[in-house]
């Protein structure tokens, strides 16, 4: 480890907490529908819209609806997306002549964009064409991003409005998040992506003949416009299968930085929209303290690991320390523009948050160093977590954490002045207990059938953690992967395309019922005893709440993955 | 319900059309116009031919020349569809290793690379990302550390003076951005090109 490396993660985290209350502040504009300064250029886009689609914008949806609603859309995006792929061979802008995807793909394909997940079975060059790419994963990249901001602020509208039906209209919030808050970031951030030297263009791959003589095939393509909302709608999905360690996807350190900041900015913003909806604002710097003291933990854990490297590789006379002419440490699976500061950075990021990009190969990491991002996933990212859903699965144990503090003090839970009773604490912990239920299932489900024990690349341990992480990241629809799994078959495609179903819309229909329930409650005036919950008492004791609810579910698990392949990495076993 | 059907169907299609047609086919047009160079892959071009991208990484197997790190990418097996072979900076199909820490062929990769590269330069230690996989298989730079290691081997291929190479090298480092971000790196193609102008054999 190294000041410089300290020093990059510092720099980072201010910027985040920086940028979190003008964003936050504008997003609470949008969602309540007031002007903004894009208003003149969207605003007669966005009534079109609404006239097209034959949506009143006025109406205002109770719970039910919105979450019909969110549905049907879903299913309609999936449906096209779908048969995007099975066409995309008879379709345009297929330069590579790409064939048809085939039905178990073409699912889970689908499944994972729809998601918001974008687990990629499938290597991207040899497989999308130009216009699936477009067409199909860039659009679930702004919508499956846009349905989970909506999400969200339905749930905190539940929280901020007093004896009341509704919680707001789904397509006036899932528009204005796409046209106002994505799209014009996304512009924008992608023309300095280009600047950095990501390719857009809609060109044949290039045939190269290199220094040395021999010919190399570049795959090129519209990179940078997919690049900027794969980060900033937390989706993940790479258009190289390098994904964010692909030079052109992520060609220096720069872009790297601008990821990351892309990746956490509209999650953090969301604390401090809830902040003001709610009308404290240190509501919201409460919950963002619960997400920056996790993520801390998680990135000096996987920063630690990384730079310790790897002892077998080391014991063979490779020189791993760092310096000031090499990064050191663990390097395999590594970019030597990121090191290891960066990539440990990155590791941390993209799975707090539900991106699952990967600026290295997650497979390759140090046991401990892979842990951090499967535990960041198990504990449902909810360290500033993937747009929307990272906030409304923070508020999930908000909601956990009054009721265990009521039940300290024998008295009727209260969050933001709703009394929390028995149906909101059975919704929040069945929203809670899918995904331990999934993860743990399905694994336990691919370690005894053979078509599940094919898959693993690597023997011992680390084949197990290749399991575990792969029904980790399509639950908590982060993406990312230890991609030496191979998951391109029948069995895995089908269990990981319903592990992501099942961990995105069994627990968003409890949450919207949670904000439903909410908006019909009064609210009841703070009094000397109540507990307040934007004070470090209440930070504390989320974490806690966190740590033996989320974390302990999934010790015995982890036992036998990371901690095992640790202890037989520094005594000398190999497998 | 069945009200909710119609914006359903109109909104993913006309989202599609926006945020899957639009916007990239725009920025598409602007960045042409504006970044041509980059948002055409930063292509190198020499007489006319196009010899690579400044971004993206190629095997080098002359030892006269520097070498990148070792790739893992691979390539259909043109014997057999269903089976791949390695194809060290294939750019058509990027990829790492997968392979784990305790995994036996990743230990016994790294050993028969040590082995080779000890015998090329017994006088210094082994930079480990000259011995590991990239995550992209396509990592177009290296630590100086690396480059500085293959001093000595390609300045005698190339009966060059070893200072002069070594000079080449340290001019060719790309610091952190702004001292700060990143760490320093020597890009490969752009080394060996400066070394192909600097003469020698």
């Amino acid at each position: 480890m190294t000041f410089n490396g300290w020093f990059q993660i510092a720099l980072f985290s201010a910027v985040i907490v920086l940028l979190a209350r003008p964003l936050g502040g504008y997003m609470t504009r949008v969602f309540a529908g007031e002007r903004t300064f894009l208003s003149p250029v969207l605003r007669p886009l966005e009534r079109v819209l609404y006239r097209l689609s034959g949506v009143n914008e006025r109406t205002d949806q109770n719970w039910v609806t919105y979450a019909v609603a969110m549905l049907l859309f879903n299913l309609a995006g999936f449906l096209l997306l779908y048969a995007m792929q099975r066409f995309q061979a008879v379709l345009p802008f297929n330069p590579a002549g790409q064939s048809a995807v085939e039905e178990g793909l073409a699912f889970n394909t689908a499944m994972s964009f729809t998601t918001n997940t974008n687990w990629q079975s499938y290597v991207p060059e040899t497989t999308m064409s130009y216009l699936v790419q477009m067409a199909g994963l860039t659009v679930h990249n702004f919508v499956s991003a846009a349905t989970g901001v909506a999400l969200a602020i339905a749930l905190i509208r539940g929280f901020a409005r007093r004896s009341a039906s509704g919680i707001g209209n789904f397509w006036v919030d899932l528009t204005r998040c796409t046209l106002y808050v994505l799209m014009p970031i996304s512009v924008v951030v992608a023309l300095f992506f280009v600047w950095q030297g990501m390719p857009q263009n809609l060109s044949a791959y290039t045939e190269a003949t290199t220094l040395e003589g021999a010919k190399q095939v570049i795959a090129q393509g519209p990179v940078a416009s997919q690049e900027v909302i794969k980060m900033l709608g937390t989706n993940g999905g790479g258009f190289f299968n390098a994904n964010s360690a692909h030079p052109f996807e992520n060609p220096n350190a720069i872009t790297n930085f601008v990821q990351m900041v892309l990746i956490f900015a509209i999650g953090a913003a969301l604390t401090n929209v809830f902040g003001r909806m709610v009308g404290d604002q240190r509501q919201g710097w409460a919950v963002l303290a619960v997400m920056g003291f996790l993520f801390l933990g998680g990135v000096a854990t996987a920063y630690w690991a990384e730079s310790a490297g790897n002892p077998e590789i080391a014991a063979l006379g490779v020189d791993t320390a760092p310096s000031a002419l090499q990064a050191g440490g663990n390097m395999e699976g590594k970019e030597t523009r990121f090191g290891i500061a960066d990539t440990a950075l990155f590791v941390t990021v993209t799975t707090d948050a539900s991106c699952g990009a990967v600026n290295a190969m997650h497979d390759s990491l140090t046991p401990l160093g892979g842990l951090v991002p499967m535990f960041n996933m198990q504990l449902g990212e909810i360290i500033v977590g993937g747009v929307g859903a990272g906030l409304y699965g923070m508020l999930l144990f908000a909601i956990i954490s009054v009721f265990v503090a009521g039940l300290m003090v024998g008295r009727t839970p209260e969050y933001l002045g709703k009394k929390i009773e028995a149906k909101e604490v059975k919704m929040a912990m069945l929203a809670i207990l899918i995904l331990p239920l999934s993860i743990l299932g399905f694994s336990a489900i691919a370690t005894v059938v053979d078509a599940g024990l094919a898959g693993p690349a690597n023997a011992g341990p680390h084949g197990f953690s290749e399991i575990l992480y792969a029904y980790t990241s399509g639950t908590a629809n982060n993406g990312s992967a230890f991609a030496g799994l191979s998951a391109n078959t029948l069995f895995y495609n089908t269990t990981i395309g319903f592990a992501m179903f099942i961990g995105r819309f069994l627990m968003i229909v409890p949450m919207v019922a949670i904000a439903g329930s909410l908006a019909a409650k009064k609210i009841v005036p703070a009094s000397g005893g109540t507990f307040p919950t934007n004070g470090p008492l209440f930070v504390g004791l989320v974490i806690g709440v966190i740590l033996i609810v989320g974390g302990l579910t999934y010790f015995p698990a982890l036992a036998l993955g990371p901690f095992v392949e640790h202890f037989a990495m520094n005594g000398g076993t190999l497998f | 319900m069945l009200k909710e059907v119609r914006p359903a169907i109109v909104m993913i299609v006309c989202l599609t059309i926006l945020t899957g047609l639009v916007y990239p086919l725009a920025m598409t047009g602007i960045a042409q116009t504006l970044f041509p160079r980059q948002a055409n892959g930063s292509l190198i071009e020499k007489g006319g031919k196009v010899i690579g991208s400044e971004l993206i990484g190629q095997n080098f197997a002359k030892p006269g020349y520097f070498r990148g790190r070792p790739s893992a990418t691979t390539d259909t097996d043109p014997k057999d569809p269903s089976k791949t072979i390695p194809a060290p900076y294939n750019a058509a199909n990027s990829g790492g290793s997968n392979a784990g820490p305790t995994s036996k062929t990743l230990i016994e990769r790294v050993q028969g690379d040590v082995k080779a590269l000890k015998e090329e330069n017994p006088n210094a230690p082994i930079p480990v990302d000259l011995v590991t996989t990239s995550a992209s298989g396509l990592d177009p730079e290296i630590s100086p550390a690396a480059a500085l290691f293959q001093v000595p081997r390609v300045a005698k291929e190339r009966g060059l003076p070893e200072q002069r190479v070594r000079d080449l090298v340290t001019a060719n480092i790309e610091g952190r951005f702004l001292g700060v971000i990143g760490e320093p790196r020597v890009n490969v193609l752009k080394l060996n090109m400066a070394l192909d102008a600097l003469g020698g054999r």
